[in-house]
């Protein structure tokens, strides 16, 4: 390796920097999880478990756990089976307003949550739904839609043409083909996409806010707890969070990677 | 018809049902609802249905949400600016400067990997950072440099830039990561065997062909800290009202929910303006491209 020319140096020190700010605010969390004092500031005041104890034995808070997995579980089932369906029509097919179509599904990835949350609560009000942890799932599986379609259409995209075609030719019915031919290529990018809706859902803020009833969601708890200050419970779990979503989505990014 | 395009369209009919139908009315509806509900009336405690602009004029002529609309599009500016002064080298230094596919890899992954885990624990560890009591103040109180803590950090607008800013920046690396890599090394190096010093090969050769990648993530970044509610909350102040925090009151103790839906269809249009922009200008980048 050659040597690096002064500016190179410079770079190298600014992405070091960068990298250090995207991972020390997490490791504070982490560290103060365990820190025996219930502020958070140095000096620290000697290793406890707790904290976690504290939210292990806090009912509200596993109820509202309890109700983000739940939430989250059926919001990527039915993220899954809308988004494939979609991806595959999309793919498939030509049809008037398909690019129309599929920039209204995509929309939620760049438009802030809290426009879908508040057009969805104006419906559901028209149309008489109560607000409740249902009305969540349903936020959540719309606004999700956008990432299982993008990854299994980019999926869809390097199929080779030639392959179905030859299925067809063997003689295999178009359901056949799918299940032999399209799904098992396409199965790691639906994979892949369930975990990230998973941890999204499982994260989601701004649609489940205007959305929910009387139960709340995990991070609805979280959000409302800090409103009135901090507590280091909230760093114990979300070290949990922090650690179990950051599994899933090294799971995920690895499941939807092109392989050349 | 024939028998074959009559099934094709069957088959057509049959996958395509599920999602147009979800879409329709989970969200084509939703957002026409919302759309209407704008101009509506609100005769306290209730909303009539009208059609009348009282909503919209009464937005953009009370400087109370004025203000807040401008704060919003300037700290959503800064945060896309810093973001993209951040990410930037960091995109570059992974492409050009890491010369191993591995390290590089796994660089990339850990960059991108923050952007998916927890947006609220993420925001919320900047209030344990930057707080009275928090990690900054107390740690330069023990090693002695100030006796008071700093209140420059916490509850106001530059709080609130530096947590978006952390939360966006991955944001920003990964279309740059995209398009610095598609660069054909061998670009650069023509442009410095005829001479150009690196950052004449930069201004002239790289950037230009990174711009693609600038548009992509200053445009995502733009519109989702254009809308974000849980920094103004957690670590913004009393000048660090947003516009989602205007909304958030319009369907809560404000209780005016025609006005909201004005609001909301306000942050609608301008999110669909600037993704409009944005995919001409990435389309005359890539004819740029030739």
């Amino acid at each position: 390796m050659h040597a690096l020319r002064w500016w190179q140096k410079g770079m190298v020190g600014v992405s070091v920097a960068v990298l250090a700010f995207l991972y020390l605010p997490i490791v504070i969390l982490v560290v103060f999880s365990f820190n025996d004092s219930s502020v958070t500031s140095f000096p620290l005041a000697g290793f406890t478990l707790r904290w976690y104890q504290a939210f292990l034995s806090n009912a509200a808070m596993l109820k509202a756990l309890a109700n983000s997995l739940t939430v989250a579980l059926f919001a990527t089932a039915v993220s899954v089976i809308v988004g494939v369906t979609a991806a595959l029509a999309l793919d498939h097919f030509d049809f008037p307003g398909k690019r129309l179509f599929q920039n209204v599904i995509l929309l939620p990835l760049s438009l802030p949550g809290i426009v879908t949350g508040i057009a969805m609560l104006n419906f559901y009000k028209q149309i008489g739904i109560p607000q409740s942890l249902g009305a969540v799932v349903i936020g959540h599986a719309t606004a999700l839609l956008g990432v299982v379609v993008s990854q299994v259409m980019a999926r869809l995209a390097k199929l080779d043409r030639r392959v179905l075609e030859a299925s067809a030719d063997l003689g295999a019915a178009p359901l056949e083909t799918f299940f032999k031919v399209v799904l098992p290529a396409i199965r790691t990018s639906i994979l892949g996409s369930a975990l990230l809706c998973f941890t999204l859902s499982f994260d989601e803020i701004p649609v489940t806010y205007f959305l929910t009833g009387r139960e709340v969601t995990l991070p609805i708890y979280i959000y409302s707890t800090l409103r009135r200050g901090i507590t280091p419970e909230i760093n114990a779990i979300g070290s949990v969070i922090v650690a179990v979503s950051f599994v899933l989505i090294v799971l995920s990014v690895t499941l939807l990677r092109d392989r050349k | 018809m024939s028998v074959q395009r009559r099934q094709r369209f069957g088959a057509f009919a049959a996958l395509f049902s599920v999602p147009f139908l979800w879409a329709l009315v989970f969200m084509i509806v939703p957002y026409l609802v919302m759309i209407s509900v704008s101009f509506w009336t609100r005769q306290f405690p209730l909303f009539v249905p009208d059609f009348q602009f009282g909503n919209f004029v009464q937005i953009f002529s009370d400087p109370q949400y004025t203000t807040v609309i401008l704060r919003t599009l300037k700290i959503a500016a800064l945060v896309t600016l810093g973001a993209l002064a951040l990410g930037y080298p960091l995109a570059y230094f992974l492409v050009f400067t890491v010369r191993s596919e591995g390290l590089r890899n796994l660089l990339y992954m850990s960059v991108i990997v923050p952007l998916w885990v927890s947006y609220l624990l993420r925001a919320y560890t900047w209030k344990i950072i930057l707080g009275t009591d928090g990690a900054v103040n107390s740690l330069l109180r023990m090693v002695g440099l100030i006796d008071e803590p700093l209140t420059v950090f916490l509850y106001n607008q530059t709080s609130m830039v530096i947590t978006l800013v952390y939360i966006f920046v991955p944001f920003m690396v990964m279309p740059l990561f995209a398009v610095l890599s598609n660069i054909p090394k061998a670009l650069i190096e023509a442009s410095e065997d005829l001479g150009v010093g690196p950052f004449m090969t930069f201004w002239k050769v790289v950037f230009p062909l990174s711009l693609g990648g600038v548009v992509a993530g200053a445009t995502m970044t733009f519109c989702l800290s254009f809308g974000d509610f849980v920094a103004p909350v957690l670590v913004g102040g009393p000048d660090g009202t947003m516009v989602a925090n205007l909304l958030q009151s319009q369907f809560g103790a404000a209780l005016n929910w025609p006005l909201g839906s004005a609001l909301a269809t306000l942050v609608l249009v301008l999110v669909l303006a600037v993704l409009q922009v944005s995919s001409r200008m990435d389309r005359a980048g890539r004819v740029g491209l030739g």
